[in-house]
């Protein structure tokens, strides 16, 4: 395994090939936790792994170096997938520095026992010259969390990117050009999605400032690195920043007896009379990581649920607490449902879910009372077809 | 009217400009924006604010 990124800087993290689950985000890809190791007159480490990790991480690294050479310890983000580490690391290396801003300090000492740990706290704009090169700090709030930030080595033209560009994917390989690119793609896609939708605008602005830099190199805390392949993955992130729209319908329900299920065939039947990509899931048989990647950059949306004890189903009510948070925007859509005698619950409380999403709403919830008449299906089919020419209009 | 900087991520709300992508027309007070408005940039309410004293 290519584990080197130029002379003297390699890739120390650690390959997680059976992790399934990121708090619901279900990565079936497993994931790599990466962290990098900076070699010149002194030495840095940038980044730590998962906690469970920590040991074959230092073996990585004393293969390089011996640990008490090691000058600075780089913390880009105190999330504990990154973080866990730190405290093995610390303990092994006496003479290191750790080195964060200021909100990371706060926040890695609310995770960790941090007594006598050296702190070398930095903020925006901040740098430390190792010698040949020199780590440059860059404030990158919300990207994924208040501390977040980015280190470059404008020598290298290197950036460590932290949680941005970053993929939750197992591979042998370290490097972009050695895997599939509609694969890879795919996967930050879903990264994104599942991750970091909500901060379109901090990500949006910290591009703005990524572009200003000189880039050969992209060096994310997960997944692989990018060195051939920038200029698609800033492309694909400029569309995802604002989840722009494609020419696409997405169309997802749970149903108790299959009434709700006729209905979301019916209207992805509609959107199908539009020649436009559509999709059907059924939250029970799809897992929500995959929902939600499809919500990105669709252009309209149809949810559906079955009235279950005057309230919604369980599974659509957890789709659907998934996709608030992740604050998808630019979207349309509407609710839809069967129900047996209760008119709380079902699509009129999906469609007040929707609106509370910022959905622009282009109909009333659809009710069904028990199961679809023929005109109720007429209604589906016509909803469906509107979706449809709203996508269409993406094109 | 004063501005108002979001503990969380630093994000500042200037009344001038208000936050239109939000449905909050320039000019409108902090005070005056609804309970449930979140910070564009993080997502947190407005109790997570604090006045930036001039």
């Amino acid at each position: 395994m290519n584990t080197t990124l130029k002379e003297g800087i390699n890739w120390v993290g650690y390959i997680d090939w059976t992790v399934r689950d990121f708090h619901g985000y279900k990565t079936e890809s497993g994931s790599t936790y990466n962290a990098y190791l900076v070699q010149d007159e002194k030495t840095a480490v940038i980044d730590a792994v998962k906690a469970p990790y920590v040991d074959k991480y230092l073996e990585r690294i004393k293969a390089l170096v011996p640990l008490d050479k090691i000058s600075y310890v780089v913390c880009n983000h105190a999330e504990p997938d990154h973080s866990g580490g730190l405290p093995g690391i610390m303990a092994a290396c006496s003479q290191a520095e750790l080195v964060c801003n200021a909100k990371c300090k706060t926040a890695l000492e609310k995770h960790y026992n941090t007594t006598g740990w050296k702190w070398h706290i930095v903020a925006d704009g901040d740098s430390i010259s190792l010698g040949k090169r020199t780590l440059v700090f860059i404030d990158t709030p919300m990207v994924h969390w208040p501390e977040s930030m980015f280190t470059y080595l404008p020598e290298e033209k290197l950036l460590f990117s932290m949680d941005a560009f970053g993929q939750h994917y197992a591979s042998a390989f370290r490097f972009d050009d050695e895997e599939p690119l509609d694969v890879i793609l795919q996967e930050a896609k879903t990264y994104y999605a599942n991750i970091v939708m909500l901060y379109g605008r901090p990500i949006a602005q910290t591009m703005e400032r990524a572009a200003e830099l000189q880039i050969e190199m992209i060096a994310p805390s997960h997944g692989v690195i990018w060195r051939s392949h920038i200029k698609e993955v800033f492309e694909a992130y400029q569309k995802w920043v604002v989840c722009k729209p494609e020419p696409k319908v997405v169309v997802l329900y749970g149903s108790m007896w299959g009434a709700t299920e006729e209905m979301a065939r019916t209207i992805l039947e509609g959107a199908q009379e539009c020649d436009v990509e559509a999709r059907l899931y059924d939250v029970d048989s799809t897992h929500m990581t995959r929902i939600v990647t499809d919500i990105l950059d669709c252009a309209a949306v149809a949810v559906g649920s079955s009235t279950l004890n005057n309230t919604i189903l369980p599974s659509v009510a957890g789709v659907m607490c998934y996709i608030r948070g992740l604050r998808p925007t630019q979207k349309k859509g509407f609710a839809f449902g069967s129900y047996g005698w209760s008119k709380a619950g079902g699509a009129n409380e999906v469609g007040r879910m929707m609106e509370e999403m910022k959905i622009e709403i282009i109909q009333e919830p659809i009710r069904a009372q028990y199961k679809s008449t023929p005109e109720q299906l007429k209604v589906c089919r016509d909803a469906g077809r509107e979706l449809g020419r709203i996508a269409e209009s993406y094109k | 009217m004063k501005k108002y900087i979001c503990d969380v991520c630093g994000w500042i709300y200037d009344p001038e400009t208000g936050d239109p992508d939000s449905g909050i027309a320039p000019g409108t007070a902090f005070e005056d924006i609804p309970d449930d408005w979140e910070c564009p940039e993080c997502g947190v309410g407005k109790d997570d604010f604090s006045v930036i004293e001039d």
